[in-house]
């Protein structure tokens, strides 16, 4: 996927994102492939730092793809054993720190998958607070959410999912992302599936929907612009919304690279 | 907008190991003892959270070794039971096999293989091929094995699995591995069987141990110790009449274009499915090169090899081990033709590219 062939949908995340981003979800929900494709998309204009905190699952972990996310101007922190993609020991540097002391970067927080997974970010509880010293928006939980894994595909369970989380984490769920996918075989209506699904979660709980996912070169983002605020071409993204306003759809499209899909294709 | 998401849906996004858990359940697994290795902990996870649900029973055992010896106990009581491992932990289990096979207890084994020797790697390996064709436990025994491709193909083997080891009672072994385990794919599950309730099992297993009744009429023995000589040998040529009759009935294979090719290749698993994209870079150089994918790893689909073009150069094995299938694959050619390895382990998988690379330099020595 280049970005630079975007045509112009691409959401505008400037001033919505706060300069930590964590990012929550339920096992296999894409919280690594949308975190790496978010990271891509920042790196274009600004320093990024990208610290891989899953410690719970051996494969497809981004810190797997570290050299890609690297050439792209991305530092990358994880574990102590980052090289040993096999060690599989639930240990992480005192380097991860660096990036959240660092007021000059974004961070992009890439949790391990549900409760159990989402755990290793207490130890850094310290630096994570809504608001920062000078006011502006500091740190920001997503959790993203496929609608077709049998584990969040109601609101109920989704419900059931952000609670537990935000009980492991004793952090609060701001937004939802809209990651609802088949893979190869994702279309249209897989995405506005999970869109529904989502709005009806914040409808319940006051969160807003930060974006729709979908995967680039699979769904034409120009027949998911009933979904909302989709820019024309021509136009410019739709401005932030007040994120103090309850239940404001700020809905954009993000495209997912699958960076993190086998080299070879769906046979 | 019209479109519903409260509908139980019928096709979902799994990861392979959910979505073997949950085949097995809904073929009516009820009995699941299993010990974590990585890469298949997603199963006793999923188990230990589902199968209660499902009226099912799932105890986490002391070992490897226990679990399978459990599984042998519950199966001989009649229930329908599922249990998996990784290599290592499969090594531990195939005792219990040997006495599985002997006494002629059902049961389903997915096996998520890693890469080895001794505790090796966690990535993914086909390097237990001989594990589970030709197995460790002692005696004369034999354990049906499938290898799926693809998540969807193993959820539907784990769900028939379930029916053929009743049908046989004998284990059936899946085999798959740590990429098929970890990744997601698209998957329709089957619908859940009927299982049959505790008191109901004689009728359909009227060999399994449901207790003496009143008068001591209904006690059934299962062991696998036969200690006159005459009565083993005719126990395990009945065994062996029954290992003929599966030899007939579950050989599978898929194969593409090996009647007119100039090469094949033969991969199972994961590897085949980075086999068939090789085969279509090798079209695109003018390389016409086909496939045969053995679904059964035993029995091994030996007759398909008689199907190769007589103007075929070479037969290529395709394996994620030092050349462990090829004895099949030697085997059944049956020096008709040149038979050659290309493999990867310890845990590296090779790209498409390299298994066309690859196929063109082996073509270029012939």
């Amino acid at each position: 996927m280049n970005y630079e062939d975007f045509d112009g949908h691409e959401i505008n995340f400037c001033g919505k994102l706060a300069r930590k981003t964590i990012v929550t979800g339920h096992y296999g929900s894409g919280k690594t492939e949308f975190s790496v494709s978010l990271a891509a998309m920042l790196a274009k204009s600004r320093s990024v730092s990208l610290i891989d905190l899953d410690i719970v699952n051996p494969y497809f972990r981004s810190r797997e793809r570290r050299r890609l996310l690297e050439d792209m101007g991305i530092s990358v922190y994880g574990s102590v054993y980052t090289n040993e993609i096999t060690a599989e020991l639930p240990a992480l540097g005192a380097s991860a720190r660096t990036p959240l002391e660092d007021e000059n970067t974004y961070v992009i927080i890439d949790l391990g998958g549900n409760d159990a997974g989402a755990m290793p970010i207490n130890q850094f509880s310290k630096y994570f607070s809504a608001r920062g010293t000078n006011g502006a928006r500091d740190t920001m939980t997503l959790m993203i959410v496929n609608a077709n894994r049998p584990d969040t595909h109601t609101s109920a369970k989704v419900l059931e999912h952000i609670d537990s989380i935000e009980q492991a984490t004793g952090l609060t769920v701001s937004a939802l992302v809209n990651n609802t996918h088949m893979l190869h075989e994702t279309t249209v209506n897989d995405i506005e599936k999970g869109h529904a699904l989502c709005l009806d979660v914040c409808e319940k709980t006051g969160k807003w929907l930060l974006c729709d996912c979908y995967p680039a070169g699979v769904v034409d983002p120009r027949k998911l612009r009933k979904l909302g605020a989709v820019p024309k071409p021509g136009e410019t993204a739709r401005p932030l919304n007040d994120l103090t306003q309850k239940n404001v759809i700020t809905s954009g499209l993000m495209p997912m690279g699958m960076y993190m899909s086998p080299s070879w294709r769906s046979i | 907008m019209s479109t519903t998401y409260q509908e139980s849906p019928s096709r979902v996004l799994m990861k392979g190991n959910e979505a073997f858990a949950e085949s097995a359940i809904r073929g009516g697994c009820r009995y699941y003892f299993g010990y974590p290795i990585t890469p298949q902990n997603e199963i006793p996870e999923y188990m230990s959270r589902e199968l209660p649900k499902n009226g099912g029973h799932f105890i986490q055992a002391e070992s490897e070794i226990s679990a399978i010896n459990m599984a042998y106990g519950a199966g001989a009581a009649g229930g329908r039971v599922f249990i998996s491992s990784s290599s290592p932990g499969i090594a531990l289990m195939q005792e219990g096999m040997s006495f599985a096979c002997c006494a002629e207890v059902p049961m389903v084994i997915l096996t998520v293989c890693r890469c080895g020797p001794g505790i090796g790697g966690i990535q993914p390996g086909q390097a237990d091929y001989f594990q589970a064709t030709r197995g460790g436990g002692n005696g004369d025994y034999k354990i049906p094995v499938f290898a799926p491709s693809s998540i969807q193909e193993g959820s539907d083997l784990v769900f028939e699995a379930m029916e053929l080891a009743d049908k046989w009672r004998n284990p059936i072994i899946i085999f798959t591995d740590g990429l098929l385990g970890q990744m997601m794919e698209p998957v329709t599950l089957p619908e859940h069987i009927d299982v049959a309730s505790s008191k109901d099992i004689r009728k359909s297993k009227a060999w399994a141990l449901t207790g003496y009744g009143a008068d001591d009429s209904s006690r059934n023995t299962i062991t696998s110790l036969r200690l006159q000589p005459e009565v083993l040998e005719k126990h395990v040529h009945h065994l062996f009449d029954k290992y003929t009759e599966i030899e007939k009935t579950l050989t599978r294979a898929e194969t593409i274009g090996i009647e007119d090719c100039d090469v094949v290749l033969v991969a199972y698993g994961i590897v085949a499915r980075i086999t068939k994209e090789a085969i279509e870079m090798l079209a695109r150089d003018g390389i016409k090169a086909g496939l045969i994918r053995p679904i059964s790893l035993w029995p091994f689909p030996h007759s398909v090899f008689d199907k190769i073009s007589n103007k075929a150069k070479a037969v290529i094995s395709t394996e994620l081990s030092m050349g462990q299938m090829i004895e099949d694959v030697r085997l059944a050619v049956a020096n008709r033709l040149p038979v050659r390895l290309l493999s990867r382990t310890g845990g590296m998988i090779p790209t498409s590219l390299e298994i066309a690379e690859r196929t063109k330099k082996i073509l270029a020595t012939m």
